[in-house]
């Protein structure tokens, strides 16, 4: 089996897992949902690290520090404004 | 890759799982957040260590600068913006997956051999998604916080155009994979799926945006998963595919709730063909001739006090006028006073989905006070007074009781079956689905006109002295 075979093989499962987890996340979350699985996509940091560290070419490089920030405003903003959101998700507390 | 560095990115992959498995309920859901940032920390740990990079120095430069902004923007964003900043976000995803291909693209052709077909695939796939992710995204969130027009920007031959450059975009992928090198053809197909975001998402209006976030939410997932098949990552690949099966689900949750169909919103141009006189059939004429009852400050704060329950029903009006802290005032005052009070929320409150939720948890309403539609709907027969605070389509009765309305079938609150209807609006005028709301001529129904935050100050000082 090729290697990009195994590959489709674990994405299709993975979405199986995906729809599975998702569906028990109930509507009031919904929007901390969507900014913290937008965090988890920032999982792209990975990929821009290898192209910004391996430096093959300059103008890859260049591409790949660019991309670094890209991915890292995706991950660091996404946390912590998901973060702040489920802050806020309290049970009574009278003042 | 070697072995170990592929067990650390499971375990991340296993602890993002871990971590949205926690979202399933709003005590454990900060913790969960928490869990899957762990996870995060962990795979840019292992990449750092992977033996392909030579230097951190570029690394650490991007790094610190992308995380000084995303901190900033994290503080410094209002509730009511979050739309605007989750598209912003999913936007340099989507970037980030595109810039990391063409970099993979400019590093193999520097080698002057043919890209092999799997790799060729997988980078002009990425290539192509996060494209669109970036260019569609951004576009959706400049009209979100309405740097360009927020309502549906048509011009003519739209479809067929785009169904030319969707075409001509695949074509020049497959030239690409089986043919020479190009680096000018790569060019032009960056630019043509950055084009084609742009075109995708300028024709859907400003209403139907939380279903273009929710999608674009989905693609930036399947963005990530690109990258981890042009990387050879598995664990890329898994946490793409589980937020993008996230964005699908809340982008089916978001037709469901609208009353649509995915084609017919990305298509559709719905605020057009839902104005032609719709909804006026003989029923709803005979209610709209009857006129609606106004109600005064002082009668709608006496009927509030002297409830033994009362359900609020939040849209989009409410926050518009900025007065969830109002809101949670007066059911304050009301449950002093020994009424019960809990909030109907319907799917599509707000700007996206649960949006309304995290505008009410930020003035501090205790969040098991907030009932799902499917929740709340059974308890409004036995409830004194429903109060409805700036939402229209989504308690009107139209959408069971009349076939013809746009709005049949769409799932509503049943306000209608409460005892007693207070309706806070500004004016008359339709909602977004541009059609009469029968429930403003119900006999038991009361208008209050006015602006949202300023009624409910009069009706908190009313309830005051009641």
């Amino acid at each position: 089996m090729s290697v990009l075979v195994v590959l489709v093989v674990i994405f299709t499962l993975a979405m199986f897992v995906g729809f599975e987890v998702i569906t028990k996340v109930p509507p009031t979350l919904h929007t901390p949902l969507m900014s913290g699985s937008n965090a988890i996509s920032g999982i792209t940091i990975v990929g821009a690290m290898i192209v910004a560290g391996m430096g093959a070419t300059r103008f890859a490089a260049v591409l790949g520090v660019i991309a670094v920030a890209f991915a890292m405003i995706n991950v660091v903003g996404g946390y912590a404004v998901t973060d702040r959101m489920l802050r806020m998700f309290k049970r009574e507390r009278r003042p | 890759m070697s072995g170990w560095m592929q067990l650390a990115y499971l375990l991340a992959a296993v602890l993002f799982i871990v971590g949205l498995k926690r979202l399933s309920h709003p005590a454990t859901a900060r913790r969960g957040n928490t869990i899957s940032a762990v996870g995060m920390l962990i795979a840019i740990v292992t990449t750092l260590l992977d033996q392909q990079i030579l230097s951190v120095e570029l690394i650490v430069l991007g790094g610190v600068l992308g995380s000084g902004a995303g901190l900033w923007m994290a503080r410094a964003v209002p509730m009511t913006a979050m739309p605007q900043m989750v598209g912003i976000l999913n936007g340099f995803g989507g970037g980030a997956s595109l810039l990391v291909a063409a970099a993979e693209w400019h590093r193999l052709v520097q080698t002057g051999e043919q890209l092999p077909v799997d790799i060729a695939v997988t980078i002009y796939a990425s290539t192509l998604i996060g494209a669109v992710t970036f260019s569609g995204s951004m576009i959706a969130a400049a009209k979100l916080q309405e740097l360009v027009p927020g309502r549906a920007v048509g011009f003519p031959g739209q479809h067929p155009i785009n169904l030319m450059l969707v075409v001509a975009l695949l074509a020049a992928g497959i030239y690409l994979t089986v043919g020479p090198d190009h680096p000018e053809l790569f060019l032009a197909l960056n630019a043509g799926a950055l084009l084609l975001g742009i075109l995708l998402v300028i024709p859907i209006g400003g209403a139907d945006m939380p279903v273009v976030i929710s999608l674009l939410n989905s693609y930036s997932g399947l963005a990530a998963a690109s990258t981890g098949f042009v990387i050879r990552n598995p664990g890329l690949i898994i946490t793409g595919a589980l937020v993008g099966a996230s964005g699908i689900i809340l982008t089916q949750i978001m037709c469901k709730a609208m009353n649509r169909s995915l084609l017919n919103v990305l298509f559709g141009g719905f605020g057009a063909a839902a104005s032609g006189g719709a909804g006026t059939d003989a029923r709803t004429a005979a209610l709209t001739a009857r006129g609606v009852r106004e109600v005064t400050v002082e009668d709608a704060a006496l009927l509030l006090a002297f409830a033994r329950s009362v359900i609020i029903i939040p849209g989009y009006g409410l926050a518009v006028s900025q007065g969830q802290h109002q809101v949670r005032e007066l059911a304050d005052l009301l449950e002093k006073r020994g009424v019960s009070v809990k909030y109907g929320i319907h799917p599509v409150a707000g700007r996206m989905p649960g949006h309304m939720n995290v505008l009410l948890a930020e003035a501090n309403v205790s969040y098991d006070k907030l009932f799902d539609m499917e929740q709340i709907n059974p308890e409004f027969a036995h409830t004194d007074v429903a109060l409805v605070i700036g939402a229209n389509d989504v308690v009107n009765p139209a959408a069971r009781n009349t076939p013809s309305s746009p709005l049949f079938g769409m799932p509503i609150l049943a306000v209608d079956q409460a005892a007693n209807v207070v309706v806070m609006k500004r004016s008359m005028n339709p909602g977004f689905a541009g059609v009469e709301n029968e429930l403003f001529y119900d006999r038991k129904t009361a208008m209050l006109f006015g602006n949202a935050k300023d009624s409910l100050l009069r009706l908190i000082a009313e309830v005051k002295t009641a």
